[in-house]
């Protein structure tokens, strides 16, 4: 990780200095264990402020849209695809943009590593390629790295950037032997009745905060349904029709866009996994029209598009 | 009557009990009142209503979400009223009655109570006194668990509270491993000590104990974050300050940080109407939210994300501050600092605003 550390500030120094950029998106060190912070350089000389290792799971595409400067951005697999996406939806422009592109090996879930402690307080995390080591008042631990991985991490199958200007490091082996789908599979084997209940209680903790909306790269509408005020079409309480309207909605506007970066999830703050949504959505596109999300700025999602052979069945 | 020595606070009376009895007080407690404790709930620990006393789980360090809904629901339904043209009651509001019987929060921590006190100071004011807060404050008695290994991210000691502080409590309770000794405050306290018979002295040993596991908590939580110069820095130079630009980028302008904060306060009215029946609900709202200060007009005084990250930060730090000359809005609980997804530390913001020259 600090190799990659080394690349990143070294390319944004760079790209600073030659004028090819006005400003670095990339990460700083976080203030606590297991935590990192996104930030904007302008100054070849506070390349420095850069910083890359596994708790880097924030989305930088988020940060992207309708920004004018020219901008290098620190990219992951799925950030990456992202940006395809928002280049595709006109957010910004390829001209803009030169792709620090980090092949990834997957980030750390910080809320399941502060599950296995059992309330022992990490103060300090530090990793090897395969293990994290924990260190706490009166402890140290050992972690295996692929077992504390975002769900969404673990089932990942773009794990270098599909867009980049330079790589960071060389492609990492991609995985082939996951099943996207399991969980999905699993819900659609419920009942309607079944399903409605598990929806109920999947999403019953949520305080509305919207933190899984605004963390989502391609959540950039100027105004959100939800805070559509003339005419209101959602009410504000947490009753669990407006709750779920919410999250319903949402997963909708998104299918054929997500790219399952897994930030919403991330970002809970009571760890709801909404994920589940828009993965049955992303199903649903792969399964009719062969499509994965961001793959290329060549190809138009199949939503914005119309082609004669287009799967149909949903024609009754 | 006796003064503790660690802190100069009076306390009424100490009393004591076996922790292994800890489960047969709740259950006791939950026979007379409405009982509510931290309970497990996946990997977070929030407040619940207990069912039975062996639910409760004191291990976390403190709950997910802070105990400000037992004052200040999420949605508080406030009125009712009609909207059918041929009824002489159309558009009447009518109160909607709420059943607060007397309920005991069991194991809150002293930053969250003393956050309680200074949320009175928007709710309860000389001039208004918000009766759905007044009385759910005045219904509820606070025993408070002192906390022996206060957090990394805790600097309660930095902002006037402190891991053993009986502000806003009624009771505090210091776990020593095998007994609890139960520091009663007030005479709300006291009744719920007698209700649980909890009676037995507390030993002199025991009150030992207790203060050095207070100076131990205090001394871990390290050295203070700056206050002092905040009320006397000029609010527009403060306001101007070149740093916000830097402190807001990564904000992604989700309510998380006010959502978990003990202290924010803020709320809309909205009225939802179904079937020509209408009820008017409170309901949390956030700085953080464009919406939140969208005119009618259409205008919008905090349209970009600079203004509302500032905003919550110079309410806390600066304008609390000097409106109340009781110290910045904030008990160092920490919450915003675990759970902002992209690590926008507060504590950053102590230094940053006490510290600007200009």
């Amino acid at each position: 990780m600090e190799a990659y550390t080394e690349k990143i500030r070294e390319a944004a120094q760079r790209l600073l200095k030659e004028n090819k950029v006005d400003l670095v998106m990339g990460f700083q060190r976080g203030t606590i264990p297991m935590m990192s912070q996104p930030v904007l350089i302008r100054k070849a000389n506070e390349g420095e402020r850069l910083h890359w290792d596994s708790h880097c799971g924030s989305n930088l595409a988020n940060y992207l849209p309708k920004r004018k400067e020219r901008i290098a951005v620190v990219a992951k697999g799925c950030d990456s695809r992202n940006i395809v996406v928002q280049i595709l939806e006109n957010q910004i422009r390829r001209e803009q943009l030169y792709i620090i592109g980090v092949p990834c090996l997957g980030m750390i879930d910080r809320r399941q590593v502060l599950g296995a402690l059992q309330g022992r307080e990490p103060l300090s995390v530090s990793e090897t390629n395969a293990h994290l080591v924990i260190q706490g008042k009166g402890f140290e631990e050992k972690l295996e790295r692929s077992l504390f991985l975002q769900d969404n991490c673990a089932i990942c199958i773009h794990r270098n950037p599909v867009l980049f200007d330079e790589l960071v490091a060389e492609p990492v082996p991609e995985q082939t032997e996951v099943d996207r789908y399991e969980d999905v599979k699993g819900i659609e084997k419920m009942t309607a009745d079944e399903r409605w209940q598990y929806f109920r209680e999947l999403l019953g903790p949520c305080i509305r905060c919207y933190a899984c909306r605004n963390a989502c790269p391609m959540c950039y509408c100027p105004t959100c349904f939800v805070d559509e005020s003339t005419p209101q079409w959602l009410g504000k309480s947490i009753d669990p029709t407006d709750t779920t309207t919410f999250h319903f909605l949402r997963a909708y506007h998104l299918a054929g866009r997500c790219t399952d970066c897994g930030n919403c999830q991330r970002v809970c703050p009571v760890g709801i996994n909404m994920r589940q949504l828009n993965k049955k959505l992303e199903k649903e596109i792969k399964e009719r029209y062969g499509y994965e999300t961001g793959r290329s700025i060549e190809q138009r999602p199949p939503l914005d598009t119309y082609r004669p052979d287009d799967a149909q069945q949903f024609f009754k | 009557m006796y003064v503790n020595p660690a802190d100069g606070i009076p306390r009424m009376a100490k009393r004591a009990f076996k922790k292994a009895a800890l489960i047969d007080v709740l259950n006791r407690l939950k026979e007379r009142y409405r009982l509510y404790a931290p309970v497990r709930q996946n990997d977070m620990t929030n407040y619940q209503e207990l069912a039975s006393g062996d639910q409760a789980d004191f291990s976390a360090s403190n709950t997910r979400l802070s105990p400000k809904s037992f004052m200040h629901p999420q949605s508080l339904c406030m009125f009712a009223f009609g909207t059918d043209k041929g009824s002489d009651q159309a558009g009447i509001l009518r109160e909607v009655e709420k059943d607060l019987p007397r309920s005991v929060v069991f194991g809150i921590r002293p930053c969250d109570s003393k956050a309680f006190q200074l949320v009175d100071v928007n709710f309860n004011t000389p001039e208004y006194q918000d009766p759905w807060w007044i009385r759910r404050r005045q219904s509820t008695t606070l025993v408070g668990m002192a906390c022996n290994s206060p957090c990394s991210t805790c600097f309660c000691t930095s902002v006037g509270s402190g891991p053993f502080s009986p502000d806003g409590l009624d009771v505090l309770l210091t776990d020593l491993g095998d007994d609890v000794v139960a520091e009663v405050m007030t005479a709300w306290g006291s009744e719920v000590l007698d209700h649980a018979d909890i009676r037995g002295r507390a030993t002199d040993a025991m009150t030992e104990k207790a203060t050095a596991l207070q100076q131990e908590a205090e001394r871990s939580l390290g050295s203070l974050l700056p206050t002092e110069s905040l009320r006397e820095k000029n609010l527009n130079a403060l306001f101007n300050a070149p740093f916000w630009d830097d402190v807001q980028f990564a904000c992604i302008n989700c309510g998380v940080c006010t959502f978990v904060c003990p202290t924010c306060w803020c709320f809309d009215v909205q009225d939802e109407v179904r079937n020509q029946q209408g009820v008017r609900v409170r309901n949390w709202d956030a700085c953080m939210y464009p919406l939140f200060t969208h005119h009618g007009s259409g205008h919008n005084p905090r349209h970009q994300k600079l203004q509302r990250v500032r905003q919550r930060f110079m309410h806390k730090l600066k304008y609390f501050v000097d409106k109340y000359d009781r110290g910045v809005a904030c008990v160092g609980c920490g919450r915003c600092v675990q759970q902002c997804p992209v690590n926008i530390d507060i504590r950053q913001l102590f230094r940053l605003m006490n510290d600007f020259k200009g």
